[in-house]
């Protein structure tokens, strides 16, 4: 890994105790079962890049993202930022808290409910101890909410005022009042209108080029991805099953479980026309297939993809992929 | 201007309706194969306070059995009031100050608890755009499936186990079976929403409100939850509501679709109408800020300004002062819709008897 990489995901694991009641356990005999829901990922984000995560739910995402966050401990393997390990960070301890900020899925559970609006995005600014004087804090606010498309009136209101999408835009007007170098985004934009949308992806790129900002952002709307990523890495029940540039990954994706993902993916062009859906179920993630994981959806799977797991390896060209026939297929 | 008078609706007092297929008053009461399902006629919805504001001001619109109808509009327009004055959970300092919703024809925009309590539910079931508050956090999955069963349907038990199986399994979640005695917060987001969408079939409603059901989704589950409500809507007549901002989605599923702006429909038609030929100068800027697969552009193209807050509307065309096709007389009063077919735009621009006089 070069000296340039921000973040670094290394063999990165977090599991998941499914298991029913010890005594339901014991009643039915069922064994104790383990879900992997992050297994062994690795990837590097290099300063100022945006890295997208994509793939269906449950898939591994978001736990994925709270690991690299430093919010929820890895059960092995390391997520480091500028080669600090991001529970130290995390816990504050390197100075490094204020650069690296969340976007979360849900926009309801993160704010908190009894707090004015204008308190809840200066809030980190004032854990973090750079609050400046009472007037600089509300001019601040005044500006994140300006440039989420909201009125610095607003500061004075409790978020059951707002409706989903003006809550969402509050929350990464509050992600974004520390000017942090590194943020996490995970479904930044799903809640919102696409007007909306646009107005903060714009935004969020305008930040990355002024700012040098660096992006993990997840999204199942593979259009935006399109639109805000470098690099795009697909995860498929805990593991990464390709990583390549944007480019590659939507014109020549080497995975059959990326193309099965693009084909399926829902377009306004594509009116009246039966929607493509995926092939088959997802597995169990508590009792996944044996073998390749997808070898039940895959259209191209033989013998070997059934009985043998295939690594994640370099097709040669930036790219990477999990497939026994990724030569073959492309 | 004292020029030709402006085709004005005048949506509360109600001296001018803006009616869309027939008025519920001349449709029997509970002829229900004919007349329309629901009927909604200058709903407005009012927040309550010392300066009361209008989030909602004159919607109509009318669903037949079975139809999936689309909502979109700006974060904020009123989508979610207006879902929720179905499912008559406008509580205070909210509440419907005009306007009529009937259902069947009978009129329930001022049904109280109990006889509300029932409708919803057993007739009316809503998928929330919040999938963590329709959720219990200390209860399992399956003990919050079994018990709206239960209330719903009155199986008990083994049965009632049996159907809760069956609904997860509808919604996708893997082995549902042993998912059951699992908490919310053990699902994934999306899963948790699946789990709501299995909520909301339990009473098998024949009206479902689903506000965003499917922005948590991915696109495999969305298109599996696609078919599924399609599936419904076609095999037992069931009519959707489908709010969402995602016209990918809208031209999936829905077959017309309603533009909201600052709490005014501003367009509406058949969904193939309105995406290739949007007339609204509204619906043209959003259906131009979608991003698409394949055409990256340095910038998405965004419209200019922000809507504006429902204390502080222009006269006029709400969407005036951000509109690019903007005139003096759309600022002197509320367009009325500019036809009377099934596709129809709140704006004097595309209004050929406005453009004619
Ligand atoms: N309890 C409330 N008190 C005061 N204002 C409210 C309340 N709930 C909603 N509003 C306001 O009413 C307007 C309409 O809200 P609504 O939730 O219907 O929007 P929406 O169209 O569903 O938007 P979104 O796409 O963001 O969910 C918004 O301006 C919102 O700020
Ligand atoms: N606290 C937990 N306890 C047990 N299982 C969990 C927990 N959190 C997540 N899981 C499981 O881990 C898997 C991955 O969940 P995660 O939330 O990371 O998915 P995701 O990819 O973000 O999905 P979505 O797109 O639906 O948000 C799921 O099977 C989920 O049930
Ligand atoms: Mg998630
Ligand atoms: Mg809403």
């Amino acid at each position: 890994m070069t000296a340039s990489q921000l973040m670094v995901a290394e063999r990165l694991s977090r599991h998941f105790d499914a298991s029913p009641s010890w005594l339901a356990r014991k009643l039915a005999g069922t064994p104790r079962r383990i879900l992997k829901a992050v297994d062994e990922v690795s990837f590097a984000i290099p300063e100022g890049a945006t890295l997208a995560l994509v793939g269906e739910s449950g898939c591994g995402k978001s736990t994925a993202a709270r690991c690299v966050a430093g919010l929820l401990a890895p059960s092995s393997g390391t997520a480091r930022y500028r080669d600090t390990d991001m529970r130290e960070v995390a816990k504050g301890r390197a100075g490094l808290r204020r650069e690296v900020q969340m976007i979360f899925q849900d926009p309801y559970g993160s704010l908190n409910p009894r707090l004015r609006v204008g308190r809840t995005i200066a809030d980190p600014l004032v854990a973090l101890g750079i609050a400046g004087s009472r007037v600089e804090r509300r001019e601040r606010v005044g500006q994140l909410l300006r440039e989420v498309g909201l009125s610095p009136a607003d500061a004075e209101k409790f978020p059951h005022e707002f409706s989903g999408g003006q809550r969402q835009r509050i929350a990464i007007a509050r992600a974004l009042a520390s000017k942090p170098a590194f943020v996490i985004c995970d479904e930044p934009t799903s809640a919102l209108d696409v007007s909306i949308q646009a107005q903060i992806l714009n935004l969020m790129r305008d930040l990355q080029d002024q700012h040098g900002l660096t992006y993990l952002f997840i999204s199942h709307n593979l259009a935006v991805v399109d639109h805000m990523a470098d690099r795009v890495a697909v995860m498929y029940l805990g593991r990464i099953v390709e990583n390549a540039t944007r480019e590659q990954l939507f014109s020549a994706p080497a995975h059959p479980y990326t193309r099965q993902l693009i084909a399926a993916s829902p377009s306004a062009g594509a009116i009246g026309k039966r929607h493509e859906p995926m092939r088959g179920e997802v597995p169990n993630p508590a009792n996944p297939p044996a073998g390749c994981s997808f070898h039940p959806r895959c259209p191209a799977a033989t013998n070997i993809c059934r009985s043998e797991r295939p690594e994640l390896r370099s097709l040669g060209d930036a790219r990477e992929a999990a497939c026994h026939h990724a030569e073959a297929l492309a | 201007m004292p020029d030709a008078p402006l085709p004005i609706d005048r949506d509360s007092d109600g001296t001018v309706m803006s009616e869309i297929g027939q008025a519920p008053a001349t449709s029997p009461v509970l002829s229900a194969d004919q007349g329309p399902l629901v009927s909604v006629r200058d709903l407005v919805v009012t927040l309550n306070s010392a300066n009361p504001v209008q989030l909602v001001r004159g919607a109509s619109f009318d669903m037949a059995p079975g139809e999936i109808l689309g909502m979109v509009g700006e974060s904020g327009a009123g989508k979610s009031m207006i879902g929720t004055a179905l499912t008559g959970l406008v509580a205070s300092p909210l509440a419907i100050t005009g306007g009529s919703i009937h259902y069947r024809g009978r009129r329930i925009d001022r049904l109280q608890g109990e006889a509300m309590r029932r409708l919803r539910g057993r007739e009316i079931g809503a998928i929330f755009q919040d999938p963590l508050t329709a959720l219990n956090p200390v209860f399992t999955i399956g003990r919050q499936l079994v018990e709206t069963i239960g209330e719903h349907l009155g199986l008990s038990g083994q049965a009632a186990r049996a159907e809760a199986v069956s609904l997860l399994a509808q919604v996708g979640i893997p082995d549902p079976q042993g998912r059951l005695d699992s908490y919310p917060h053990e699902f994934s987001g999306g899963m948790r929403q699946r789990v709501v969408i299995a909520l909301a079939l339990a009473g098998r409603p024949s009206l479902i409100i689903a506000d965003e059901p499917t922005t948590a989704l991915d696109v495999s589950i969305q298109g599996q939850v696609i078919e599924l409500l399609r599936d419904l809507c076609a095999r037992r007549g069931t009519a959707v509501m489908l709010i969402t901002h995602d016209m990918g989605v809208i031209a999936a599923l829905a077959d017309r679709v309603a533009v909201l702006y600052a709490g005014r429909i501003v367009e509406i038609g058949p969904v193939a109408e309105v995406i290739a030929r949007p007339r609204h100068p509204y619906t043209q800027g959003l259906m131009d800020s979608i991003p698409e697969l394949g055409r990256r552009l340095p910038r998405l193209r965004q419209i200019t300004g922000a809507m504006p807050r429902p204390d502080a509307l222009p006269p006029g065309c709400a969407f005036a002062p951000r509109c690019p096709k903007v005139i003096e007389a759309c600022h002197q009063a509320v367009p009325a819709f500019d036809a009377d077919g099934p596709h129809r735009a709140a704006c004097i621009r595309t209004d050929a008897r406005v453009l004619a006089a």
